[in-house]
């Protein structure tokens, strides 16, 4: 694993060392390999290999229908299904000039806040498996195993839900998942405040994280950093807020900012956007119990109608059988949108030639430009702190290597 | 909403004459047509101009257009935290022309022009490292581009024999299929079968797979 970069000349006793960090390393979150060059234990260089996972997504997008595309944006951040289908969904809908009922935008907030969750329950507390503490992961995994399921109650699959459709999402949620959904949250609250009273205070994780690998604003806006990396470093930026999409301009909720831009006020950033995701289930759990509608737009060329219609409309079974043999044509042009995900902007740039197949779908994925910068951010640090930016940057190999 | 777009374009184009070739405004968003040995200077004043402070660079990809006799389109978006607005920055290239890189400017282009290297085989002058990003070590060829195979060409295993992983062709038990459904009354530009017996052609083979 330990090799000599240099060779040693007899008068030179000073020798940098290179190290292999992974691909095959529980703090490697995934199938990174990180090439440092040390110096004793200070970090010269770091050279991240990445494309061990790299699927070819973007090429056979283009080789599918672009309702066959959605299911491989699930696959991207597994962690957080939902939100990548979301940013694709964004994007044909531009393209197409649809709206979204306002149930179904009720139903893809709350499932993509459910996402968030899911996402920052995983980082936060691998985060503090990454620098020691065993306990936060169990108890977080819990907790993902209940939102996983109401995943599974929604579109039937755990993970890989293909639930978000152009257009709105595929069914109506069923009155019990969502008074259950509503039911989750006040307990997962106390969860939250738990895992602060283990995690936040705890002297070993502040010694590990505070004041390790500092960014300011600045830094992190020409390295393209953004969500709670960006956050962390102070800048008040939320694409929820500041280019508002679906109906988060309804909803009441807070952006929680750092102050320093170390791994500390990242986890910090985390923690709170937790709690302000709850907040925002809330909302749309007490609306969904309320107000009923479409959960898709009722254009038939784009989604599919009802199966009870098809059975007696002629019209309805021509339009469900052009759907899903020769899918939607979508005009020509080229859109760029983006969600907040649970990791920072996730965007996707949409090229259409007015065909029923995506021309070129280009994946802008958060965790790229922030894992480009781990060799700014590691020089001139320890390699024990390695691993505590990594934990921190909230890196999910699925969407790095697309 | 498109007003100011309008404006954005306008003020960008009178600032840079000759940089910028062209705008178009489509749903909602703004796009840049840029000379290709200008954009560094246009990436500068876009970052710099009190105007404009588009600070953050979202993203630089490629976009292959083989019937072009300049293949390629580089994609640039930016986006300004302080105007809340963002901007999309094209360039048209081919195989053997580079693109000056924009990682002086923003070093959080480094990755993207590197994958743009790698899927399209785009080259850009100035970068501190144009290697391979996402392909395997010793890759051949530009998977991005559209006379590019999705099955590719090369197959790996492990061989138990030499206890190590070979190289082999791709063999696959069966073809791969594209199905293109596109309806045969509206936009398909190929011959339906038996439509050549109409105008006297030979029948075209029938299609494997």
């Amino acid at each position: 694993m330990v090799d000599v970069a240099d060779e040693m000349k007899p008068a030179d006793k000073v020798r940098n060392f290179q190290i292999n960090f992974g691909p095959q390393h529980p703090a490697a979150h995934g199938v990174l390999r990180l090439v440092l060059e040390l110096d004793g234990e200070v970090v010269e260089r770091v050279d991240p290999h990445i494309g061990l996972l790299h699927r070819g997504t973007e090429k056979l997008i283009e080789a599918k229908t672009y309702l066959q595309a959605v299911p491989y944006f699930d696959r991207l951040d597994y962690c957080a299904p939902m939100n990548q289908e979301h940013a694709y969904c964004l994007a044909v809908e531009k393209l197409l000039g649809i709206e979204v009922p306002k149930r179904g935008q009720l139903i893809r907030v709350l499932y993509s806040e459910i996402g968030r969750l899911l996402s920052h329950l995983l980082n936060v507390t691998t985060f503090a498996m990454d620098v020691g503490a065993l306990t936060p992961p169990l108890w977080g995994f819990e907790e993902r195993e209940k939102l996983m399921i109401f995943y599974e109650r929604a579109s039937g699959s755990r993970m890989h839900a293909a639930f978000f459709r152009p257009g709105g999402v595929h069914q109506d949620l069923p009155r019990a998942l969502v008074e259950d959904i509503g039911a989750f949250c006040d307990p997962f609250l106390k969860l939250v405040a738990d895992l602060d009273a283990l995690v936040t205070n705890n002297r070993i994780f502040k010694q590990r994280t505070v004041d390790i690998g500092i960014v300011s604003v600045d830094e992190a806006l020409s390295w393209g950093f953004s969500g709670p990396v960006l956050r962390g470093s102070g800048a008040a930026w939320d694409l929820r807020r500041a280019q508002p999409y679906e109906c988060y301009s309804e909803l009441d909720f807070d952006i929680p900012v750092g102050k320093h831009g170390d791994c500390y006020d990242r986890y910090l950033v985390r923690m709170e956007e937790m709690r302000q995701s709850t907040a925002i289930m809330k909302q749309c759990v007490e609306r969904l119990l309320k107000e009923s509608g479409p959960v898709h737009t009722q254009d038939h060329k784009v989604a599919p109608p009802k199966r009870a219609e098809m059975k007696r409309s002629m019209e309805a079974l021509i339009h469900h059988f052009k759907l899903y043999t020769e899918g939607f044509h979508v005009p020509e042009g080229d859109v760029y949108a983006a969600v907040e995900a649970p990791k920072g902007e996730f965007g996707v740039y949409l090229v259409s030639d007015g065909t029923n197949k995506p021309y070129r779908c280009k994946i802008r994925a958060p965790g790229f430009a922030h894992l480009q910068a781990m060799d700014f951010l590691n020089r001139g640090h320890m390699l024990a702190d390695v691993s505590a930016v990594l934990g921190s940057l909230d890196i999910v190999f699925g969407e790095v290597d697309r | 909403m498109d007003e100011t777009l309008n404006d954005l374009a306008a003020h960008v184009s009178g600032a840079l004459p000759g940089v910028v070739t062209g705008t178009e405004i489509a749903y909602g968003e703004l796009a840049l047509f840029i000379e290709p040995s200008q954009i560094v200077k246009a990436v500068t004043f876009l970052r710099d101009d009190p105007a404009c402070q588009f600070t953050c660079i979202v993203d630089v990809c490629g976009v292959d257009y083989p019937a072009r006799e300049k293949r390629f389109d580089v994609v640039y978006h930016l986006l300004s935290v302080k105007q809340n607005a963002r901007i999309r920055l094209k360039v048209a290239t081919d195989e053997d022309t580079p693109v000056p890189s924009i990682t002086g400017v923003f070093p959080g282009a480094n990755w993207f022009e590197r994958e743009a290297y790698d899927m399209y085989g785009i080259l850009f002058t100035g970068h501190p490292e144009l290697r391979r990003l996402l392909t395997d070590y010793g890759f051949d060829g530009h998977p991005l581009r559209k006379d590019f195979p999705t099955t590719g060409f090369v197959e790996v295993r492990y061989d138990d024999a030499q206890k190590r992983v070979v190289y082999e062709p791709v063999r696959l038990p069966q073809e791969f299929r594209n199905f293109d459904f596109l309806s045969p009354w509206e936009g398909v530009e190929y011959v339906l079968p038996g439509d050549e017996k109409a105008s006297g052609q030979p029948p075209a083979p029938p299609k494997a797979g």
